[in-house]
């Protein structure tokens, strides 16, 4: 499928987007900042009645409870808070609670490294193929135009464990180990960074799985294990709404040569074709961070996510205007189009234009009026 | 002064972490985001390292001002008379801070704070105060900081000059010395002179009668708007001649409109008593809003000691262009890698052409142009 669009078309989509943006803006407010506080609210209660619960832990139906709080309590912290904060989201509250500079996550990746990688590399350049790193996290192979070699037989093991070790991936990320093999990086350079992960995942260990499991006393072994499975319980989660942002099927890809002086409505046009949604219902969209909005989210990065599902509709109807693709389904679907596509991409001889569908290419034509 | 920048955990002070260790202990299990960040959910005022304040008395004395009597939490550590303290609210979702000097002696028996604000049309915070303060609100709260105050050694002769709502940190230092006095601390004597538009125009006219009649101390009100002070006209000479002969050998507190500390520095110029003279500088001049799009005034980076001329560029590119390095990404608006505090000045956002002038106020520099005058925390 090719959709042809003018240079002036493309500066008209950018000019209603820009709209868009800057009505919600103009209208953020008390009702933003209660929203916030509100989740933030949840999220405390569920941990710290999680943690609670596990004191009596020795009982199935606490402990079962306090991972099922201890499990939500990080997916909010990490996704419709932590996610979204560190984005800048609710940076115009001036609240150092809530400050993208200032908040760090309940996760062992520290904050800064994170927004380095995501919210400049990831966001900036988000499916460039070289430069967007959230391609395959650097272990995937996630497109076509990667070149096959063995290793990638293992792509569905890989994918497993980074699933389930999904935020020791998100911490390594920042290393670039695939740039330091490919001798474009050294150890050494990754010295600072390093010593920045090793506080940051010492604390978190020392919290998960030293303290609160002696406190419990001879609880130990039993919190401690609560603790890990509500870790990758919210690794999962993490993983599964992440990886159906940017790789389900019909999700376009880019080439650095077609990026290079994009306008901002050309920028707004990647970002719209580089990113998928997920129905579902008000809590699934918050327990995904919104990220269920990964089109809108990729848009208006720091408009707060509440925002998201409300402008939703007018993004989807100017999709149609252009004649672009609105690439939206079911968790299932996106996630089953993923693994089929992770899955396949093991194997050699899947590449351009093969069983794979076509991705939709934009052909930018000069102003026909020129 | 600003509250936006986080405040480092402080492990000293406020005899609150005698048990420092538990704490510690409550610290890593609470890691990352605090202890304060669970307990300010259950109540604002438990914040175990932030000082905040609730209201707990709430006058309007005048048409346009309100007086708050504050109940700091106990991580206060006092204030000197004449210090300002800023306050800290939450206005339609965004965080507001501005400085206010107590009013009250810094003696007072019960610790309370006593702010006197006025309501100035274009003063988001002091209308928010002025309407909406009730007792139970909480609000952020500082330390005290300023160098406006009395000296440890009290001179012998004090002359405090005040206009408007300039009237607040003077008499601080007026029911100080007088709280002094009365425990025999302080025989010296104090002369306040304060300027008005009319009777009806200040605070706190009962308790300056009160004060009047004590011994060794004076109080003068002269009305710019007519003739029933005990003064007329605006300040010069013969006004300090009147009611304080002894100013030259004296020390004199000055705060109010800047017309006031003008008038009174080129009058202790001319006579060659300026070292006499002490003057509260807090309230920030509001700079004339240039017009977008014309590249005028300066930028400042206070931190990396540099200034430039603006250039019209963005700040991000004028920073590099001065020779400096300020973290940044993307450079279209989207990462908030290069955000920075912009202390002072107007910046128009390239993206919207929207411009902004509220003090201490985060910008992201890669698409933010200085209009003017601009000092940023870089």
């Amino acid at each position: 499928m090719t959709i042809t669009l003018t240079e002036e078309q493309v500066d008209e989509l950018g000019r209603e987007l820009d709209a868009i943006r800057q009505r919600i803006v103009d209208d953020l407010g008390a009702a933003d900042r209660d929203y916030i506080y509100k989740v933030i609210k949840a999220q405390r209660a569920l941990e710290v009645g999680g943690r609670a619960s596990l004191f009596l832990g020795f009982l199935p139906p606490f402990w079962l409870g306090g991972v099922a709080a201890l499990s939500l309590s990080k997916i909010l912290d990490n996704m419709e808070i932590g996610h979204n904060v560190m984005h800048g989201q609710y940076d115009w509250m001036r609240d150092p609670a809530v400050n993208s500079k200032m908040f760090e996550w309940d996760n062992v990746c520290p904050a800064d490294q994170w927004r380095h990688s995501h919210n400049y590399m990831h966001h900036t350049f988000t499916n460039v193929l070289g430069k967007d790193r959230d391609i395959g996290y650097g272990v995937l192979r996630m497109e076509d135009a990667q070149k096959w070699n063995p290793y990638y037989l293992g792509n569905p093991i890989y994918a497993f464990l980074l699933m389930m070790l999904f935020e020791w991936g998100v911490m390594a990320h920042d290393l670039e180990v695939e740039n330091i093999i490919a001798g474009r990086r050294t150890w050494a350079e990754t010295r600072e960074l390093r010593r920045g992960q090793h506080r940051k995942a010492g604390r978190q260990v020392l919290k998960d799985y030293v303290l609160f499991p002696a406190l419990t006393g001879p609880l130990l072994l039993s919190t401690l294990t609560a603790n890990a499975t509500a870790n990758v319980i919210r690794n999962i989660w993490a993983f599964s709404i992440i990886f159906c942002g940017h790789f389900p099927t019909g999700v376009a890809t880019f080439t650095e040569e077609e990026t290079e002086n994009e306008s901002r409505g050309q920028w707004y046009l990647r970002q719209m074709l580089g990113s998928a949604n997920i129905t579902g219902g008000p809590l699934f969209h918050i327990m995904s961070g919104n990220l269920s909005h990964q089109i809108e989210h990729h848009l208006f990065p720091d408009l707060p996510a509440r925002r998201y599902p409300e402008i939703a509709p007018e993004v989807r109807a100017i999709c149609e205007k252009y004649g672009l693709p609105y690439n939206t389904g079911r968790l299932s679907k996106q996630l089953g189009s993923v693994y089929k596509k992770i899955a396949k991409l093991a194997l050699p001889f899947h590449r351009d234009g093969g069983v794979d569908e076509a991705a939709v290419r934009i052909v930018r034509t000069e102003a026909a009026a020129a | 002064m600003t509250t936006l920048l986080p405040r480092l955990p402080r492990r000293t002070g406020a005899g609150l972490l005698s048990s420092a260790r538990p704490l510690r202990m409550l610290e890593a299990l609470a890691t990352p985001h605090g202890i304060d960040r669970y307990l300010e959910l259950v109540s604002p005022l438990l914040t175990v390292r932030e000082l905040r304040a609730a209201v707990v008395d709430v006058r309007r004395s005048t048409a346009d001002s309100v007086t708050l009597t504050l109940r700091p939490t106990r991580q206060w550590r006092g204030f000197q008379a004449g210090q300002f303290v800023s306050v800290t609210v939450d206005i339609d979702g965004v965080r507001r801070t501005r400085c206010f000097s107590p009013a009250s002696s810094q003696h007072r028996a019960d610790g309370l704070v006593e702010l006197t604000v006025k309501a100035h049309a274009d003063g988001l915070v002091s209308r928010y105060l002025f309407e909406h303060a009730r007792p139970g609100l909480v609000v952020g709260l500082s330390q005290a900081g300023g160098e406006f105050r009395l000296p440890a050694q009290r001179p012998r002769r004090v002359l405090l000059i005040s206009g408007g709502s300039g009237i607040t940190p003077v008499l601080s230092m007026l029911r100080t010395l007088c709280d002094e006095a009365e425990r025999g601390e302080y025989d010296g004597e104090v002369t306040l002179l304060h300027y008005a538009r009319s009777a009806s125009d200040v605070p706190y006219t009962a308790e300056l009668d009160e004060l009047a009649g004590r011994d060794n101390v004076r109080i003068v009100r002269v009305y710019t708007s007519d003739d029933s002070g005990e003064l007329t006209g605006r300040l010069d000479e013969s006004h300090l001649a009147a009611v304080a002969p002894w100013f030259a050998e004296g020390e004199t507190f000055v705060c109010g409109p800047a017309s006031l500390h003008d008038a009174v520095r080129e009058l202790y110029e001319t006579r060659g008593i300026a070292e006499r003279l002490h003057v509260e500088e807090f309230r920030p001049s509001l700079p004339g809003i240039a017009d977008p799009g014309t590249a005028t005034g300066t930028v400042t980076f206070a931190r990396s000691d540099v200034r430039a001329a603006n250039s019209g560029a963005t700040l991000l590119e004028q920073a590099e262009a001065a020779g400096l390095r300020p973290e940044h990404g993307c450079r279209m608006g989207i990462c908030f890698s290069c955000t920075q505090v912009r202390t002072s000045g107007c910046t128009r956002d390239v993206r919207s052409g929207e411009t902004n002038s509220d003090p201490d106020t985060e910008i992201q520099l890669c698409v933010s142009v200085p209009v003017g005058d601009v000092e940023l925390a870089l």
